[in-house]
Formats: structure tokens, sequence, C-alpha cells
């Protein structure tokens, strides 16, 4: 039988995990992959609940929401990216650090 | 049997997870998370959220991982960098803060869910003893339809209007400027 505590408990090592590459990536797209990775857990999470809502289905309705959210969240970030490596030919996020045009 | 199943899809995502931060080669990275992507929408499936499942797989693996390959090729200086550094290496350097932070967080939630599990909602005790769970024979598609199209109508129409000012957006930004 699986029960509840064993979806929260891989959500949250999801979770970690993408927090760990969202800390540690020295690369915007990676960085990116990160919080995929998070928004992923938290999916798992509305699914899981979702399980025991029939009247409203609002688990597995928000986790669509979610869903595309991320979706617009990733195609607005990877422009920002390409045009970020465009100015500055590097997508390391230590190194940009001025907003103005050179 | 299904327990064994849940079990060897969660240290799959939880496996593909752990190596995709750990590479450096960032090519190999991003078909990790795309296994990542599969094994969470196998997970769905155990929380019986098939429609779920079907639209993880094709939003994902369909558009946000090709998007990602896109740009990651386009901006393809470090990638050759990367591969050049990665010969002889093959787990980067961890960054101890962030090692200690991820765990710590990682503590954190579990001792939340198990001080969570000594009182479980009280909506959830009812759903269990009236048996309104979700059922594997429901027709779940249906179901999510007509709600769509009755209790959740405005949320629906505000974030088809949203996903569409998102793509105006990208296309916008990911344009060629000409007079510069």
């Amino acid at each position: 039988m699986i029960t509840l505590t064993h979806f929260l408990v891989v959500s949250a090592c999801i979770f970690c995990i993408g927090l760990y590459t969202v800390l540690s990536k020295k690369n915007a797209i990676m960085i990116l992959v990160g919080i995929e990775l998070m928004i992923n857990a938290a999916i798992l999470n509305f699914v899981a609940f979702g399980k025991y809502d029939k009247v409203s289905y609002g688990g597995q309705i928000f986790a669509l929401f979610a869903i595309v959210l991320a979706a617009a969240a990733v195609a607005v970030g990877l422009a920002l990216v390409l045009n970020v490596y465009r100015h500055y030919k590097t997508i390391n996020p230590d190194e940009i650090k001025e907003l103005k045009d050179k | 049997m299904e327990i064994i199943l849940f079990y060897a899809f969660a240290v799959l995502a939880i496996g593909s997870a752990l190596l995709l931060v750990n590479l450096k080669n960032i090519a190999r990275a991003l078909f990790l998370f795309f296994i990542v992507l599969f094994a969470m929408a196998g997970l769905y499936l155990f929380a019986l959220a098939d429609f779920v499942a079907i639209t993880q797989i094709m939003v994902y693996v369909g558009g946000v991982l090709i998007l990602m390959l896109f740009a990651f090729m386009l901006s393809n200086k470090e990638l050759l960098k990367d591969l050049q550094d990665s010969s002889g290496s093959f787990l980067s350097m961890p960054r101890w803060q962030a090692v200690v932070l991820a765990i710590g967080f990682l503590i954190l939630m579990i001792f939340g869910i198990t001080e969570w599990h000594q009182s479980i909602p009280t909506w959830i005790q009812q759903a269990k003893e009236n048996n309104t769970e979700i059922i594997p024979t429901d027709n779940n598609i249906q179901q999510i339809g007509l709600r769509f199209m009755t209790f959740y109508v405005l949320p629906f129409e505000v974030i088809s209007v949203f996903l569409m000012m998102a793509l105006i957006g990208a296309s916008h930004l990911s344009r060629k400027e000409r007079n510069r």
C-alpha cells in the first residue's frame, strides 16, 4: 500500500536536489533545470494530495496550472539567457554584474 | 508488485537527479533531466493522475527540454570548455555551503513530514472514511474536463491569456535587433 508519506518523502528529496542545483551550479541553464526540479516536486505533492479530493479535483487541476506556468517561465527565461549570452558572451551568473550597456 | 514499481520509479528519479547534479557535461545532464521527468510522470500515475502524467510528458519532454537543448547549443562556448575540463574527472567539486543548506532543508522537511503524520487533516480522514477517494476505475479525464469548463473556467481563461502573453514576450525577446 502506497501512503501519502511515500510521496512526501520522494518529493522532499527531489526538492532538495533542485535546491542544491540552484545554489551550486555556475551555468544559467542548469539553474533553470534546478528550478524545474523544484516545481516538479511541488507538482508531485499536489497530485498526491489531490487523490483524496474527488469533489473538485483541486490537486490535479492545480498541478496542470503549475505545469503551464513552468513552461511559460522556461520560455521567457531561456530567451533572457540567450540575450545575456549575446551581450556578455557568458552565462555564468557570477560574472554578470552590470546592468548598463558598455 | 505496486510498491516495488513505486520504489523503482522513486529510485530512478532520485538517482538520476543526483547524477544530474554531479555531472559536469551539460548535454548529458540535460538528457538525465529527461529521465527524471519521465520517472516523475510515472510517479504521478501512482497517485492516479493519468492526465497530469501525459501532460507532463507532452509539455516537458516535448517543449521544455527541446527548448533547453536549443538554448544550450546556441550558447556553446561554455560547452566546449566543459567538455575539455571533464575528460579527466567524473564528478565536479561540490560547493560545501550548498550541500549544507540542501541537507539541512531536507532534514527540516523530513522532520516536518514525521510530525505532520501524527495528525492527518480532517478532510483526508473524511475522504478515507466515506470512501470518496479517487479510485483506479474512475474516468479522470472526463471529470477534469467537466471541472475545467464549469468550476474552474475563470482560472482556465486567465492562464490561457497568460501563456499567450509569455510566449509573445519570449519571441519578442529572442528576436534579432536590426537597428543597432
